[in-house]
């Protein structure tokens, strides 16, 4: 079994900012740590592979410091990382991302399972696990919760908003995990003496021979015009009676504000 | 000179907070009211690789440096100083078994000690001796292939969830210090058994015991290193227990502060967070630069130990400063907090009994400054 789990490092904070000017995340003085839901797909690919033997890959898009995520990855049982990182690829999209993911994934070729996390804390989207299994034209499971292989196939159960479905898929496939499919492992100590030591390869726009018209800026449609943080306002509206009153008046309100 | 941690030792940081937020500290505060040792969080730190750290590959460990060591024990202590303690206190005992023990004594005591299959005890002190180990009175006598225990030894951090005791007594008893020897015991062997478990000021999460050896008979091959060379054991083992106490020292003064921190943001008096007062701010500040004088020598103290250089003094330095330090801010910690400071919902408290027992145990603040200030008048 070979399987490639794609990760991203996220800041590693709930209070993300935002530069006014360049609107780009500001990631000074914040440390960057994988995607929890990434997380999940590490583990889900180390397990299959504990059980099924095979080899475990990770590739992450980004610049130089992905690489501790990588080696973090490495610690947890993964047994190749790859960075692909070049300047060409600054100010990607998610098809302009999933393009290049695709292109490594391809290059490291002979694949049956490939793992994303859902979506990424960072950016939200969860565009980018969908579009490479477009794009390599091979099916796909979103929000898996539970997973089984089965012969040539892999039975997974979604985790939808008021439902759970039950997809059977043909390998190879592209699963995106959710926090419910597992419980991330530690990076085990011995591992991370070796990954702290192992040299991450990286592959540039050139060495996927990527085409220049689908890389970074360019190869990206979507255009981010204005992102700003909302502000917060805290109104605070005392509600006088009897306790039954309160309860009363507390319900509608929450109700009218369709927080129930 | 370089003040940045290594990769290894970054993630070393990284995976051993990240167990200590989830697994270790939301534990604390139970185990300081139950007294009971933690089992379960034992079982998932050798799950999770966390008692072979700093010790050879070869023996199950991450043969990762001391550095990565230190680091482990002040995040651990940052959690809960009482499962800091019993690291700190296995690893006594693996220290004197890895430096001092033959290869079928690590491969039968070591190994399992590394993998965390099984836990390890250190003991010296008795009733009647602590500071002054000399006077030891419980002895060993070989009888045939055994050698037979007999005497009482006290204040034994891991005394019975242990499975591996290494323990100091006379084998000579016309002689001082060179009458002694220490010896691995195992948990169950005949004539060996538990006392009383103290009932302790802080550290509760940890488990404190006697020992009692009554004609505890023990194969001739436990004897660990020489004869007479029991002493120079325990004084080694003790260098490395002191500078991890030292790094506990660190981790318990760390969850201090950033106590008594959080509270100063968000306490108001006359009109505006206490923060904004310097009589806060200077507590703060204290605690701020004293933590950090404590970590670097306890860096500094962890990369003599890689480099083979002899670390009694730092050692001693680091446990002493370091003690008093944890000591000082967690009584800071508590008047920052002032009223509910002396209450046992907040946690400073309980950080202050806790660290009373750093000022205590692997050397008393008093028989260390004797080593620290006889070193130095021999040195000059």
């Amino acid at each position: 079994m070979n399987i490639i789990v794609c990760v991203k490092q996220v800041p590693d904070t709930m209070d993300v900012k935002i530069d006014p000017v360049t609107k780009n995340l500001i990631r000074e003085g914040i440390e960057g740590v994988i995607n929890p839901f990434d997380k999940n797909a590490i583990e889900e690919a180390v397990k299959i592979k504990d059980e099924y033997g095979g080899k475990v890959t990770a590739i992450s898009m980004g610049p130089p410091q992905f690489k501790e995520s990588l080696k973090e990855a490495l610690a947890m049982g993964v047994d190749e990382a790859i960075l692909i990182s070049d300047r060409a690829f600054a100010g990607a999209d998610t098809l302009a991302t999933s393009y290049v993911l695709a292109e490594a994934i391809k290059k490291i070729g002979n694949y049956d399972l490939i793992f994303c996390g859902k979506h990424a804390v960072d950016a939200d989207t969860g565009q980018v696990g969908p579009e490479i299994a477009e794009r390599l034209g091979i099916p796909q499971i979103t929000f898996v919760k539970s997973l089984k292989l089965e012969n040539d196939a892999v039975v997974a159960e979604r985790l939808l908003e008021d439902a759970v479905e039950k997809v059977t898929v043909k390998l190879p496939a592209v699963i995106t995990t959710t926090k419910e499919l597992n419980e991330p492992r530690y990076p085990s100590p011995i591992k991370i003496m070796k990954a702290a030591r192992k040299e991450i390869p990286i592959w540039s726009a050139s060495e996927l021979n990527a085409d220049p018209e689908q890389i970074g800026l360019k190869g990206s449609p979507t255009q981010v015009v204005d992102i700003f943080t909302p502000e917060k306002t805290t109104e605070v509206e005392m509600i006088q009676g009897t306790a039954e009153e309160i309860a009363n008046t507390l319900f509608e309100k929450l109700r009218e504000k369709k927080v129930l | 000179m370089n003040f940045e941690l290594t990769e290894e030792q970054k993630m070393i940081r990284k995976m051993v907070r990240e167990f200590t937020e989830k697994e270790v500290a939301p534990r604390d505060e139970e185990m300081d009211r139950t007294g009971e040792f933690p089992y379960d969080i034992m079982k998932k730190m050798a799950e999770n690789g966390l008692f072979g750290i700093p010790y050879p590959e070869e023996y199950g460990g991450a043969g990762a440096d001391s550095v990565c060591g230190v680091i482990t024990i002040e995040e651990l202590a940052k959690g809960s100083a009482s499962v800091a303690l019993t690291l700190d206190a296995h690893w006594l005992a693996v220290d004197a078994i890895n430096l001092f023990g033959n290869e079928e004594q690590k491969k039968k005591y070591l190994t399992p000690a590394l993998t965390g299959e099984k836990i390890a005890a250190f003991s010296l002190t008795e009733p009647v001796a602590g500071s002054d180990a000399a006077a030891i009175q419980a002895t060993a006598e070989l009888d045939g292939d055994e050698w037979v225990l007999n005497g009482t030894k006290a204040f034994v951090t891991n005394g019975d969830a242990a499975d591996i005791y290494v323990i100091a007594v006379k084998t000579d008893k016309s002689k001082g210090v060179k009458g002694i020897s220490t010896f691995i015991v195992e948990k169950g062997s005949p004539g060996f058994s538990i006392g009383k478990k103290e009932d302790k000021m802080g550290c509760r999460g940890s488990i404190t015991t006697e020992l009692i050896l009554k004609d505890c008979r023990v194969p001739k091959e436990n004897l660990l290193g020489k004869e007479g060379e029991g002493f120079k054991i325990a004084m080694v083992a003790l260098d490395g227990g002191r500078m991890h106490v030292g790094a506990m020292a660190v981790g318990l003064a760390e969850a201090a502060k950033d106590i008594a921190v959080k509270y100063a943001k968000e306490r108001y008096a006359f009109g505006q967070p206490i923060g904004n007062f310097q009589a806060v701010q200077f507590m703060i500040a204290d605690m701020e630069m004293e933590i950090e004088a404590t970590r670097l020598m306890v860096y500094k103290t962890a990369t003599l130990r890689d480099k083979k250089i002899r670390y009694s003094k730092e050692a001693a330095m680091v446990k002493v400063f370091g003690s008093e330090m944890a000591m000082k801010t967690a009584k800071n910690a508590i008047q920052i907090l002032g009223g509910y400071g002396y209450t046992r919902d907040y946690a400073p408290e309980r950080l202050l009994r806790d660290a009373k027992l750093l000022e205590i145990g692997e050397g008393a603040s008093e028989v260390l400054r004797m080593v620290i200030g006889s070193t130095v008048l021999r040195s000059k």
